[in-house]
C-alpha cells in the first residue's frame, strides 16, 4: 500500500544549547503514501512540531533526512504547505488577498482571470467566500482557520501539513472544521500530516496514526492503521465498536505507555524513579530549590 | 461610608430628567475639565506673573500676551502692505523706464523689509520638515537593515548609542564650519543658514526613527516569516509584503518622537546659530529688550507649543490612515 511518496529517514536533530547539543529526535522513520491523511500525536515537547517543520524545511535535520518524490527536501516551499495554529493570516491583507498572495507567488504566469477563479474556488472549498473583502480581526477564529486553510490549499501542495489546526478553537468550530476538512480531503486525495493533541480528532480524521515517544531524543513508539470506511459521520461512529477501539488504543498509548513526567515538586520523587539519570538531577534539583525557598 | 455611596449613586437613578443630567455629567468632563484647567493655568500665570519684576519690566500676563498677539499680527498686515506697494512701485517705474527706452532691461528687486512672526514661524517649519525628511530617509531603510539583520543590528548599534544621546547644540558648530566649506556655490539654491539648521535637525531626528524601526522590524510574528519562507516570497516581497506592514506601527512611532524631538532643537539651532526662523525671533526680542519683549517672547513660547503639538497630531492623523489594526488605540 506505501508507495514511494513521501519518505522521512532516520531523521534527527539536534539544537544547540548552551550546555551542548539537545537531541530532539531520533530515528524517525516513515513512509507515507500519497492521499494519506496521518496524524502525529503525542504529548506537549515530543517534537511532533519539530517532526512537521522539517518536513516543511523549516527546520534542517541534523541526520536524515525527507524525501518527497524522490527529491530531497532542503528548504521551504509551496509544494508543502503549511497551516499553522493561529491561523497566522496577514492582519493587513483581506481574506480574498491573503489568498491572493498564495495564489501569485505560487502560481506566476497565470491570467488575472485564472487567479481570480482559483481563488473563489478555494475559498469556496472551506465556504469563505461571504467574506471576501474583511479582515482577519474582522473574523472568527474558526473563520480565520478556514482562511489558512484555503490559502493552504490555494498552493496546490503535494502535501498539506497541518501544526495543530484546530487546537485554538472551541469545540463545535472544530467539529465543524473537521467535517469540512474530510470533505476536502475526500475531494482533493492532498497527502495531509495533521498534529493534534486531540484523540477522538485523530480517529476521526486519520488513515494512520502516528503516536510518539517523550523526548528528549524522541522517536516513533506506535503506527495504527485505522481502517474505518470512509465517508465517515461522527454520530454514528460514537457508538462504533471498532472506533472506541482505536480510541482506546491510543489512550493507551499516551496515558499509560508514555505517561506524561509531570515535573511538579510533589511528584518529582516518583517520576524521577522511573527517568533516566539526567532527568533525575533536573527534578531533584527542582526539589532542593523549593526545599530552600520554604525555608 | 454606606452614606456616600448612596449620595454618588443619585444622579444615575433611573428616571428620565435624570439619565438626561447622567449623560449630561457623563460627557461633560471631556469638554469641561480641560477648560477648568486651562482658566487654572490662565489665574496663576496671571497671579504669578505681578510679582515678577524683571529688568525689562513685570513679566507679562495672559492680558499683555494677548495684547501682543494682536500687535504681531498688525504688524504683519502693515509690512505685506508695505511689500505690496514696493512691488506696485517697482513695476511702475519699470513700465516707464521700458517706455522709455524699449532696449532696457527691467531690474527685479525683492523686499527687503525684515521678516515678521509670521514669516518666521514659516520659515521653521519649511526648515523641520526638510531636516525631518533627510532624517527619515536614511533612517528607516537603515532601521529596516538592522531589524532585518543581525550582523548589520550588531555593527551599527554601538554607533547609534554613542551619537543617540549627543545635544544638537554640540553638532551645531561643526556642521556650520562644515556647511560652510563645502556647500560652496554663486548662485546657492538654499542659504547656507538654512542647510546648517536643517542638517542639524536631521543629525537629531535619525536616533528614535532608526531604533523603533530596527525594533519594530526585529518583533515581525515568526509564523509571519515562515508564511513568507513556504511561499518562497523574493525578498522585495517578502519586504513589501510582511516586513513594511507588519513594522509600520512601530515605524510611526519613531517618526512621530523624531518630529517632536526636531522641532525642539530646531529652536535651540536657530536661537544660537542666528539662523532664521522662531529660535531667532526669540533670541532678537531678547536682544532688543523693550518693555514688551517678554510678551513677545511668550507668545513665541506658546506657538512654538501649538505647533509642535499639531505636527504630532498630524503624524498621529497619517499613522492612522496607513495603519492596518484600526482597532488599536493610538495616541
Amino acid at each position: 500500500m506505501h508507495t514511494k511518496h513521501l519518505e522521512l529517514e532516520q531523521v534527527g536533530i539536534d539544537f544547540p544549547t548552551p550546555k551542548g547539543p539537545f537531541t530532539a529526535l531520533q530515528d524517525v522513520n516513515l513512509k507515507i503514501a500519497k492521499g494519506e491523511f496521518v496524524s502525529l500525536i503525542g504529548h506537549s515537547g515530543c517534537g511532533k512540531s519539530t517532526v512537521l517543520n522539517i518536513v516543511a524545511g523549516l527546520h534542517q535535520a541534523t541526520t536524515g533526512g525527507v524525501i518527497l518524490d524522490g527529491a530531497e527536501v532542503k528548504q521551504p516551499g509551496p509544494e508543502r504547505a503549511v497551516v499553522f495554529q493561529n491561523h497566522s493570516l496577514l492582519p493587513w491583507l483581506s481574506v480574498y488577498k491573503n489568498v491572493e498572495l498564495a495564489v501569485k507567488s505560487t502560481m506566476r504566469g497565470k491570467s488575472k482571470g485564472e487567479m481570480r477563479d482559483w481563488i473563489m474556488h478555494n475559498l469556496e472549498l472551506v465556504h469563505m467566500t461571504h467574506a471576501l473583502d474583511k479582515l482577519p480581526s474582522e473574523i472568527s477564529g474558526g473563520m480565520k482557520q478556514r482562511v489558512g486553510i484555503a490559502r493552504a490549499l490555494a498552493m496546490e501542495p503535494k502535501v498539506l501539513l497541518m501544526d495543530e489546526p484546530f487546537g485554538a478553537l472551541d469545540a463545535l468550530t472544530r467539529a465543524h472544521l473537521q467535517d469540512s476538512l474530510m470533505e476536502i480531503h475526500a475531494d482533493l486525495g492532498n497527502t495531509v500530516i495533521m498534529i493534534t493533541h486531540d484523540v477522538d480528532e485523530a480517529v476521526l480524521l486519520s488513515d494512520r496514526i502516528v503516536m510518539m515517544n517523550n523526548g528528549p531524543a524522541a522517536t516513533i513508539g506506535e503506527i495504527l492503521d485505522i481502517e474505518l470506511p470512509r465517508p465517515r459521520n461522527r454520530l454514528a461512529l460514537a457508538d462504533n465498536k471498532q472506533y472506541n477501539h482505536y480510541r482506546h488504543e491510543v489512550l493507551t498509548f499516551l496515558y499509560d505507555k508514555q505517561k506524561k513526567v509531570e515535573t511538579v515538586p510533589s511528584r518529582a520523587k516518583h517520576s524521577a524513579s522511573q527517568k533516566n539519570s539526567k532527568s533525575n538531577e533536573v527534578s531533584s534539583e527542582k526539589k532542593d530549590a523549593k526545599k530552600s525557598d520554604a525555608a | 461610608m454606606s452614606k456616600m455611596t448612596t449620595i454618588l449613586r443619585l444622579p444615575t437613578s433611573p428616571s428620565n430628567a435624570n439619565s438626561m443630567a447622567s449623560r449630561l455629567y457623563q460627557s461633560t468632563p471631556a469638554l469641561l475639565l480641560p477648560v477648568i484647567g486651562l482658566l487654572m493655568f490662565l489665574a496663576i500665570w496671571n497671579g504669578v506673573a505681578k510679582s515678577i519684576d524683571t529688568s525689562l519690566g513685570q513679566f507679562p500676563g495672559p492680558v499683555q500676551v494677548f495684547e501682543q498677539t494682536g500687535a504681531l499680527i498688525d504688524e504683519h498686515i502693515a509690512q505685506r502692505e508695505k511689500a505690496a506697494a514696493f512691488y506696485e512701485r517697482q513695476e511702475a517705474r519699470n513700465a516707464a523706464r521700458v517706455a522709455q527706452d524699449p532696449t532696457y532691461e527691467p531690474k527685479i528687486r525683492d523686499f527687503t523689509g525684515a521678516p515678521t512672526f509670521f514669516d518666521q514661524i514659516w520659515t521653521s517649519l519649511y526648515t523641520v520638515m526638510v531636516g525631518f525628511l533627510i532624517a527619515s530617509v536614511v533612517a528607516v531603510p537603515v532601521g529596516i537593515l538592522c531589524g532585518l539583520s543581525k550582523s548589520a543590528y550588531t555593527a551599527i548599534n554601538p554607533l547609534i548609542q554613542l551619537f543617540k544621546p549627543v545635544s544638537p547644540l554640540a553638532w551645531l558648530p561643526l556642521v556650520t564650519m562644515v556647511v560652510s566649506a563645502l556647500y560652496v556655490s554663486d548662485d546657492p539654491a538654499f542659504s547656507k543658514s538654512f542647510v546648517t539648521s536643517a542638517f542639524t535637525v536631521s543629525l537629531c531626528c535619525l536616533w528614535p526613527t532608526l531604533i523603533n524601526t530596527a525594533v519594530g522590524v526585529s518583533n515581525i510574528d515568526k509564523d509571519l516569516i515562515n508564511v513568507s519562507k513556504v511561499l518562497r516570497l523574493t525578498p522585495l516581497a517578502h519586504l513589501t509584503k510582511i516586513v513594511l506592514p507588519s513594522s509600520i506601527p512601530m515605524i510611526f512611532t519613531g517618526l512621530r518622537l523624531s518630529l517632536g524631538i526636531g522641532w525642539m532643537v530646531l529652536i535651540a539651532a536657530e536661537m544660537l546659530a542666528q539662523n532664521p526662523g522662531l529660535g531667532k525671533f526669540v533670541w532678537d526680542e531678547f536682544q532688543n529688550g523693550s518693555s514688551e519683549s517678554l510678551a513677545r517672547i511668550m507668545v513665541a513660547v506658546l506657538t512654538i507649543g501649538a505647533i509642535g503639538f499639531v505636527l504630532d497630531r498630524l503624524m498621529l492623523s497619517i499613522q492612522r490612515a496607513v495603519s492596518w489594526d484600526k482597532s488599536s488605540v493610538l495616541r
